[in-house]
Parts: C-alpha cells; sequence; structure tokens
C-alpha cells in the first residue's frame, strides 16, 4: 500500500492512454475541466463520480466518439501509446478498432448473432477464409463466455437475446477486432445482479489481455472489478488512486463524501 | 357535531368526484363519437365513388358483337390468284363485311338504307375479318358465322345506355335500325363478349376500337423513366443530407427549399419540363421520357423526404455500435443504416410512383395531350398515360366513351391498388426478417 502511494502517479511506462489537460465544451458547456490521467496497461480503470460530472464525456474523447457530436470540441492532449489521439494524421477508424467500446444500452446489429460478432473482423479483414473468420467468432463468444448459451443459434437474430447476453454479445463483438482498450460506459445498468456478476466475471479475464476503463456508478462494482479508480466531480477529475485506497483512505473529502454516500 | 360537518364535507367532495366523472366519461364517448362519423363520412365518400365508377365502368369490359355468314369471296376482296402476306393484308375486306350484312337482310334496298345497315356494325369490324384471314388463309372461297363488333350505338342500346324504344328523343338509331337489331337478336345473333380491345389497342375516334393498352404502355414507360431518375437521386439525397452533410445554414437552407418543393402545384414542374427538356434540350414531344422526367421532378421530394424520415427513425444506437467497431461513416451508412431504412424508403417510393402515376396536369403541359393511335414501342415514341387517357375520354361526346372513361379509371384505380399492395408487401417481408 505504501508501496502504490510512492509510485508517481504520471508513471508513463506503465500508461496505455494519457490525457494531459483535455478540456471538453459542448458548445458553451465546460464539460471537461483540465483531465489529467493516466490508464495502465492490462488494468482495469474505474470512472466513478454523480451523473453528470463528465465519465461518458471522457471516455467518449480516447475513441473519439465525440467527433460524431456537433458542437462538440476537445482541446489537450490524448495519447494512446505516446501517439497523440486528435493529430491530424490519425486515422480515425483504425484508432477505433484499436479503443474498442460497450455501450450502456446493449446494441446489438439487427443480424444474426454470428454476424453481429463477426462484422468486425469483416470490415478489418482480420479473416483470410471463412475457416478463420469462424474461429474468430466462436473464440470471441467463448471468452465473452456467451458460446454456451448460444452455440445452437448462431443464425438467430441478436436482438432476440436476453439484455445481459446481448450485453455479453457486444462484448464478444468489441473483442472480436482484437482491441487494445476497451470502453465500457456502464455496461451492467440495464442488466440484474446475475447477468452482471457474469460480466464482471469476464472483465476480471478480459484484463489480461486487454486495457479496459469501465464507468459505473456502483461503488461495489468499481470496488470488485478495478484496480484503479478515479473520482470526477463536475467535470473535474478529483482524485485518481488504486482502487484500495481510494475506497479505504480517500484524500480528498468530495470523495469521501461520495463513497460513503452522503451526496450524488 | 364535528364528525356531521365532516361527513357533509366528504359526501360533497364525493359528489364533485363522481360528477367530474360523469363529464369526463361523457367527453370521451363524445370524442369517440366525433370519430366514428368522421371515419363514416369518408368510407362513404369512397363508397360513393367507388360504386359510380364500377357501376358506370362495369359495362364497357363487355362489348357487343354480331355473328353474320361471311362469304370470303377473293374477286370480291380484290385478291385474285395472290396470297402472299402483302395481299392479304391490303384486301378489301370492308366489302366483305358489307357484302355479309346485306345478306342477312336480303329485302333491304336502296342506298341510304344499305348505309343504315352497314353502320350497325363497327368500322373496325373488317379488321377481325383481316386477323381471321391473315391467320388462316385457307378460309378464303369458303362460307363460315364470323362475331364481328357493333357499331358503338349499337352496343350503348343493347347494354341499355340510350332508348331502344322507335321515335324516342335521344335514339341514335333509326326505327330501321331498331328492327334490324331486334331481329338479330332474336335469331341470338347479338351477343356481349369480352371487350379485348380494350387491353390491346391504343386510342380511336370509334370509342368500340378504343382501347387502353397504348396508355399502359405509355404510363409503364413514363414511370419506369421516374423510378430510374428519383429512386437513385433521391436516395442519395437523404443519405448525404442525413448522415454526412454539416448541420448549417446551407443545409437548412436546402432542406427547406425540398419541403417546399414538394408542396408547389405540379403544373409548374410541367411548364419547367416544358422550357428546360423541350424548348432548351430539344427532346421529342409527347414522350414518355419527358413525362418520366417531369415525374421524377414531382416526385423527389416525396422520396427524399421520406427517405429522411425513414433514415432518422434508424436508432443511433446502431451507428454508434459500427461507428465504435472502426467502421466507416460510408461502411455505417452501407451495412446498417440504409438496409434498416429500406423499408420506409421503398414504402415512400411505391408512393411517389403512385402519386406520379396519377398526376395529369404537367403532361398536359408538354404535349402528352396529343391524340395517339401506335402504342408506343420506347420511351422517345408520342405516347398517352392513363389519367392523360381518362382525361381525353371523359371530354369525348360519345355516350360510348362516358363508360369507357369510367373503365379506364377502374384500370388506373387497379394499378394504384397493386403498388399500394406492393408496398404494403414489401413493409412486410423487410420487416419479418427480425
Ligand atoms: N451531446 C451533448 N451536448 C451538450 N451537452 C452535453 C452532451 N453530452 C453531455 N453533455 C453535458 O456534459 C456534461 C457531462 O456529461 P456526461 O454524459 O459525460 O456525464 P456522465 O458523467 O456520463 O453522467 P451519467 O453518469 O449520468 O452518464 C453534462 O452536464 C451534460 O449535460
Ligand atoms: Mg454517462
Amino acid at each position: 500500500m505504501s508501496l502504490a502511494l510512492s509510485l508517481p502517479e504520471t508513471d508513463s511506462r506503465l500508461a496505455k492512454v494519457t490525457a494531459r489537460d483535455v478540456n471538453v465544451h459542448y458548445a458553451e458547456k465546460h464539460a471537461l475541466k483540465h483531465v489529467d490521467l493516466d490508464i495502465r496497461s492490462n488494468e482495469v480503470t474505474a470512472l466513478i463520480g454523480p451523473s453528470g460530472c463528465g465519465k461518458s464525456t471522457f471516455l467518449r474523447c480516447v475513441n473519439r466518439m465525440n467527433d460524431m457530436i456537433e458542437n462538440c470540441r476537445v482541446t489537450g492532449l490524448l495519447t494512446l501509446d505516446g501517439d497523440d489521439v486528435y493529430d491530424r494524421k490519425i486515422d480515425v477508424v483504425q484508432l477505433r478498432a484499436r479503443v474498442g467500446m460497450v455501450f450502456q444500452k446493449p446494441n446489438p446489429f439487427p443480424k444474426s448473432i454470428y454476424d453481429n460478432v463477426a462484422y468486425g473482423p469483416r470490415i478489418h479483414g482480420m479473416a483470410r477464409d471463412q475457416g478463420e473468420l469462424d474461429e474468430i467468432v466462436m473464440t470471441s463468444l467463448e471468452r465473452a463466455g456467451l458460446l454456451a448459451e448460444v452455440k445452437d443459434r448462431l443464425l438467430e437474430a441478436g436482438t432476440g437475446l436476453s439484455g445481459g447476453q446481448q450485453q455479453r454479445l457486444c462484448i464478444a463483438r468489441a473483442i472480436a477486432v482484437a482491441p487494445e482498450v476497451i470502453l465500457m460506459d456502464e455496461p451492467c445498468s440495464a442488466l440484474d445482479p446475475i447477468a452482471t456478476a457474469k460480466v464482471e466475471e469476464l472483465i476480471d479475464e478480459l484484463r489480461e489481455n486487454f486495457t479496459i476503463v469501465i464507468v459505473t456508478h456502483s461503488m461495489q462494482q468499481a470496488a470488485r472489478v478495478s484496480q484503479r479508480t478515479a473520482f470526477f466531480h463536475l467535470g473535474e477529475l478529483v482524485e485518481v488512486g488504486d482502487t484500495e485506497q481510494i475506497f479505504t483512505n480517500p484524500q480528498h473529502p468530495l470523495t469521501q463524501g461520495y463513497i460513503t454516500g452522503r451526496f450524488g | 357535531m364535528t364528525e356531521m360537518v365532516e361527513k357533509s364535507v366528504a359526501r360533497t367532495a364525493t359528489d364533485t368526484a363522481a360528477a367530474r366523472l360523469k363529464r369526463r366519461y361523457a367527453a370521451e364517448r363524445r370524442f369517440k363519437a366525433y370519430g366514428i362519423v368522421a371515419i363514416a363520412l369518408a368510407l362513404g365518400f369512397l363508397a360513393t365513388l367507388l360504386i359510380t365508377v364500377f357501376s358506370n365502368g362495369a359495362t364497357a369490359f363487355v362489348q357487343t358483337e354480331m355473328r353474320l355468314d361471311v362469304t370470303f369471296d377473293a374477286s370480291e376482296m380484290g385478291l385474285g390468284d395472290d396470297r402472299s402476306p402483302d395481299a392479304l393484308a391490303g384486301a378489301n375486306y370492308l366489302a366483305v363485311v358489307k357484302n355479309a350484312i346485306y345478306a342477312r337482310f336480303p329485302e333491304v334496298e336502296g342506298r341510304s338504307a344499305r348505309r343504315e345497315l352497314a353502320a350497325m356494325l363497327s368500322n373496325g369490324a373488317d379488321i377481325t375479318l383481316r386477323d381471321l384471314v391473315q391467320d388462316d388463309p385457307s378460309v378464303i372461297g369458303t362460307t363460315r358465322p364470323v362475331w364481328m363488333i357493333a357499331s358503338d350505338d349499337v352496343d350503348m342500346a343493347i347494354k341499355g345506355h340510350i332508348p331502344r324504344t322507335p321515335g324516342t328523343d335521344g335514339a341514335r338509331l333509326s326505327d330501321q335500325q331498331l328492327g334490324w337489331l331486334e331481329a338479330l337478336e332474336q335469331s341470338g345473333a347479338v351477343e356481349l363478349k369480352f371487350n379485348t380491345l380494350l387491353f390491346t389497342t391504343g386510342d380511336s375516334r370509334e370509342p368500340e376500337l378504343a382501347g387502353l393498352w397504348g396508355a399502359i404502355v405509355g404510363s409503364f414507360f413514363s414511370l419506369s423513366i421516374t423510378l430510374m431518375v428519383c429512386f437513385p437521386l433521391g436516395v442519395a439525397t437523404a443519405v448525404y443530407l442525413e448522415e454526412f452533410a454539416p448541420k448549417n445554414r446551407w443545409t437548412d437552407l436546402i432542406e427547406v427549399n425540398i419541403n417546399n418543393l414538394a408542396a408547389v402545384p405540379s403544373v409548374v414542374f410541367g411548364l419547367l419540363g416544358l422550357a428546360i427538356f423541350l424548348n432548351f434540350f430539344g427532346m421529342p414531344r409527347s414522350a414518355p421520357l419527358v413525362g418520366g422526367l417531369v415525374l421524377a421532378l414531382i416526385s423527389l421530394p416525396t422520396i427524399i423526404i421520406a427517405g429522411r424520415a425513414a433514415l432518422k427513425a434508424v436508432p443511433p444506437s446502431i451507428r454508434e455500435a459500427a461507428m465504435g467497431l472502426g467502421a466507416s461513416r460510408l461502411q455505417v451508412v452501407t451495412d446498417h443504416v440504409l438496409p434498416l431504412a429500406m423499408p420506409g424508403i421503398l414504402t415512400g417510393t411505391i408512393l411517389g410512383m403512385a402519386h406520379a402515376l396519377g398526376e395529369t396536369a404537367p403532361l398536359l403541359m408538354i404535349g402528352m395531350v396529343a391524340f395517339i393511335v401506335d402504342i408506343p414501342g420506347s420511351p422517345f415514341d408520342p405516347a398517352a398515360v392513363l389519367p392523360v387517357q381518362v382525361y381525353l375520354w371523359a371530354d369525348s361526346p360519345e355516350r360510348a366513351f362516358v363508360e369507357r372513361t369510367s373503365a379506364a379509371i377502374i384500370v388506373l384505380l387497379f394499378f394504384l391498388a397493386a403498388m399500394n399492395l406492393a408496398a404494403i408487401l414489401l413493409r412486410k417481408k423487410f420487416e419479418r426478417r427480425w
């Protein structure tokens, strides 16, 4: 614990994604203010904070999903493996292949389960033939813990699955393109406790191969799945540290208030 | 004491509540009644329209024919020994027709009486004989019974549209003709048969020879051109505006203008077509090519608006999902958004086409109102279209054209219904996939 505390906050050797003085404006609204944050490789980083504090906004900066929003302006430096994400030379399509995303509401394509997972590998030309594609689909479903439930109905509609199955399908779809970072925006908010437990278990396994950032409103979930936790408040990053430290010994009174449930 | 006061207060409270409830139920019942009355009225109008059209037009699908013993006399036909196709096509069948009816009523003599007798047959009766001989030249030299088309006046009299009592006002047939008709009918030589000419020929000055096929083919060519022009253009515009265009003052302006175009009276588009396609580009008059282009201008806004609505209805989460996987903007559109929006776009397109099928005014502007007998062989030939044919026939004075107008309307309505049905089926088919 003392060792963790003594580590410098900006240890860029371990950082997969770094944010330096990142600001986001939606038209006049200053939604994210001077955020400095490192996200380390092969760790789960949880983003917590009250509603509207800018967690999703930060997440969407990393894979530039904010580009789609008309009046959204991002300034500051965001890097992935040391490369500026907002550099003109960066190809957004390739960036998003490296940084996958799982959304709050399960959003499978209205296609078959197989095609849902196969879509990413197909557009990125990851499989040379049908056999390889089958292989990718099967392993992705397997790793998402869904294969056993759907292997007899791969050609049925993905939208016909239960909510929890759909969310795991979305996770399978995200990992099928072999991203380096997976961003998850409240992936369990639409799920029951059993499905949530399954997804959490899955996140823990995925940590071996991927860097994961997860937004969550559940303190317990943050404590269970993450190694590091960042607390946001009104667009500012208030505190970031090892999960254990944040939950047992928060440095900032705001953090303390939030995790003990006094506000938010 | 206080208890009593409380009780009365409680009672008044429930009383007002009950009254309010009653008022609410009454309001709901009233609203429902309005709705039912409105629907009943609309259905009533529709039923009146359909009943009028069908009762007027149904008889046009049959045509009076007369059976006469025809002697195919080679010398009367001016044929000699020549049996070449050219000679057969150019032979004098009219003489044979006349001889046949003179032979049926040998007692009739004198030029004017004989002319009246021959007038009971259609001017086109000889065509029946020509077809017969061309099919089988061996009939030449024989005598055989042949069903031939009666004139429109006889047709109308048989169908009961004009009076048959001799001497009445408005009787288009003379007393003599009515007598002959009576005699023919009694010998079973007059019958109503299916009116094939209506579906095989083009327009004609003679109602009994006038057909819709020319107009159907013309409409088909026009709508094909319309579809080929406005479907790709409309879909591309809708996709660009909805998925790619930046939201700024220019795109706002374009959007407003497209919406306004949908409200521009169609005659204006006709004038535009006249000025641009005919006068400037010098395209052929009365041709389905120009008609189709003008109709494309008219249905383009409809298709764009329907297409945009269909694209908007695709949930944004689908776009985000595809984007998040690293699909390019074009891939998002072609792989996900467009397929999901297709049923809506197709429905909008078919409804736009149905609208175009019924358009008349702009086509009058570009000269598609000409009297055209020939069946168009390509979109470049002069042609009529169905609604213009209705307009032309409605303008003709003959009684027989009244029922044919209704028949043309029935055919037009049939195509419209078929297109709407296609829209519904397409929708169902695409929806059922998931
Ligand atoms: N598209 C947008 N246009 C304008 N303002 C936005 C937009 N998206 C978010 N905001 C604003 O930015 C702020 C941060 O929003 P964000 O979605 O990041 O919050 P959040 O922390 O994810 O909240 P929640 O926990 O409720 O999801 C909010 O005040 C919100 O109103
Ligand atoms: Mg959020």
